[in-house]
């Protein structure tokens, strides 16, 4: 679905990103885990087009991507979730989902009717909302929902925009025990419909959700392979799992 | 307060104003209110983009000035019907915001306020030196734009005729801002990347806002043209688009009545302390109380007065 090819982005003299090859299949959750600066984020920035990349190929369901800006992106069905919290913080939950809805449901270059009566918008906004548990809290703005909401708020957005494959950067981070397991419980759900490229450093959550891993060192892809042959992976638990599971 | 009753209210003292000033024989002030009015039409324009898009303008003089001096050209020429010359006006406007936004809205913050406030000037610049069209001096226009068939010098009329358009202004903005196209701007302007991430082409809703204010600003500028029958380029100079700025921080960002109310206060403060028997022989120096009162309400009322009287906080 979701094909890399040699992809590298340098910052000056510092390779963040160095000749990446990465495959995402259709109904995956393939997970990108790393030690911190590892280049994960520039890589997910890259796939999503907010960063131009240096070198390499982009494919996504048959079409080279390489080139494409951002928005169309999103409209091919690539979505992002980010880092940090990046919501409408002024709208209410129920207007941020309306309007990642409505960027992808016929045009908004319209002037005239009232978005309040376009009652499709707002269920299918509510129906998105009950997915990931942000029913009672749809009048509520967003600027004042607790920090795991604002967390579910921001993969409901991307979720809203009906993507082929999802990037969750770091969805749990920052979350209680309580709402990790619930974030987990919902890539678990989503995953019949959504692929998912998860970069995460709860390594209980990714060896529990992923079908496949990639470890990313200085911005190369030592290893990818399944949960099971990655935790055996000698370069692997030296590079970075060494420790947690050594102990 | 209930909208519609404030909408009722605010449209019932308009109608009224110019027949208690007529009872009173106090005519110099419909042709004030008029000023108000068209002022109250641009500063709306203004808050289209700086409230509403989040775009930070510091060049609107420029569509507003090209607008009234398009009017003045026309008339020069002989061109007066405002069938004319109305629809050019805003057709310039239009144009010189999609030329100045197309380069603009590439730059952020700062920049931006920077680079249109360059592109007005220079705007400034050009017209100053059209020497055929009274260049520093300006231009008289030889009478109010015709085509209506009554004459606009009948100052009855001609209050009335801008309380209609800014009317229909309001309430093309209104429809507007409810819209989808209108939620896009407010989203844009809360969060530019995550709408960029949900999918809208960024660039193109805040161009077509900024045009659409443009135009606005250039039927405001055909107006006020006609309001003093004289078009000069302190139209289009950087103070007149800090006096637009100033009029919606004055009345609320982002807030609908926020242009509006900002014109009248500011312009009636004005009134207040220059001209008047108020202050004496300080009236010279009238800057320093209506600066003082701006003062005040962007320390006391920080969501303008606008803002202030409405319930929800935003």
């Amino acid at each position: 679905m979701l094909s890399l090819k040699n992809l590298s982005k340098r910052f000056g003299g510092v390779v963040a990103v160095d000749r990446v090859d990465l495959d995402v299949a259709a109904g995956e959750v393939h997970a990108l885990i790393g030690p911190n600066g590892a280049g994960k984020t520039t890589l997910i920035h890259q796939i999503s087009g907010s960063i131009a990349s240096d070198s390499g190929e982009m494919h996504f369901c048959d079409r080279n991507i390489t080139q494409m800006r951002p928005h169309d992106r999103v409209r091919a069905g690539l979505a992002r979730s980010y880092q940090i919290t990046s919501i409408f913080r002024r709208f209410t939950v129920l207007d941020n989902l309306a309007l990642a809805v409505q960027a992808r449901s016929g045009t908004s270059f319209s002037f005239w009717k009232p978005v309040a009566r376009e009652n499709a918008l707002f269920d299918e906004a509510r129906s998105i909302a009950a997915q990931v548990g942000l029913s009672e809290k749809l009048d509520a703005t967003a600027a004042t929902l607790a920090h795991g909401e604002q967390r579910s708020l921001e993969v409901a957005l991307a979720l809203a925009t009906r993507p082929k494959l999802v990037l969750l950067d770091e969805p749990m981070a920052g979350m209680g025990p309580e709402e990790s397991k619930r974030m987990i419980e919902l890539i678990k759900r989503i995953r019949a419909q959504v692929a998912v490229l998860l970069v995460e450093h709860d390594m209980d959550a990714v060896f529990r959700l992923a079908d496949r891993i990639s470890v990313m060192v200085n911005g190369r892809l030592i290893a990818t392979d399944r949960p099971e042959k990655i935790k055996m992976n000698a370069e692997v638990r030296k590079a970075y799992l060494g420790d947690e599971l050594a102990a | 307060m209930n909208k519609v009753l404030t909408t009722g209210i605010i449209l019932g003292v308009a109608i009224v104003f110019p027949l208690v000033m007529h009872v009173l024989d106090q005519a110099f002030y419909i042709s004030f209110a008029t000023r108000i009015l068209i002022y109250a039409m641009a500063a709306a324009s203004l808050n289209l983009v700086l409230g509403y898009g989040g775009m930070v303008s510091f060049g609107h003089a420029a569509f507003f000035g090209a607008g009234a001096y398009i009017v003045g050209i026309l008339a020069f020429e002989g061109v007066t019907s405002l069938w004319v010359s109305w629809p050019a006006a805003i057709a310039v406007a239009a144009l010189a915001a999609l030329a100045i936004g197309a380069i603009s809205l590439r730059t952020r913050g700062v920049y931006f306020i920077m680079i249109t406030l360059a592109f007005a000037q220079m705007m400034y610049y050009v017209f100053v030196s059209m020497k055929a069209y009274g260049g520093d001096d300006g231009l008289s226009l030889p009478s109010r734009s015709t085509g209506l068939g009554i004459s606009l010098s009948n100052d009855f009329a001609w209050y009335y005729l801008v309380l209609a358009l800014l009317m229909i202004i309001l309430y093309l903005l209104h429809r507007l801002l409810a819209s989808r196209f209108g939620r896009v701007i407010e989203a844009i302007r809360e969060n530019e990347t995550r709408a960029t991430a949900v999918g809208y082409p960024v660039f193109r809703y805040k161009l077509l806002c900024f045009v659409i204010s443009g135009a606005i600003a250039g039927l405001a500028g055909a107006l006020i043209a006609n309001q003093t029958s004289y078009v000069g380029p302190a139209l289009l100079h950087w103070v007149q688009s800090g006096t637009l700025m100033i009029m919606v921080i004055l009345g609320g960002v982002g807030r609908f009545w926020g242009g509006p109310v900002g014109a009248v206060v500011l312009l009636a403060l004005e009134e207040l302390f220059s001209g008047s028997p108020l202050l004496g022989p300080y009236s010279l120096h009238w800057q320093l109380p209506v600066g003082i009162i701006l003062l005040a309400v962007v320390m006391f009322a920080p969501q303008g007065i606008a803002g202030a009287f409405a319930k929800k906080p935003q």
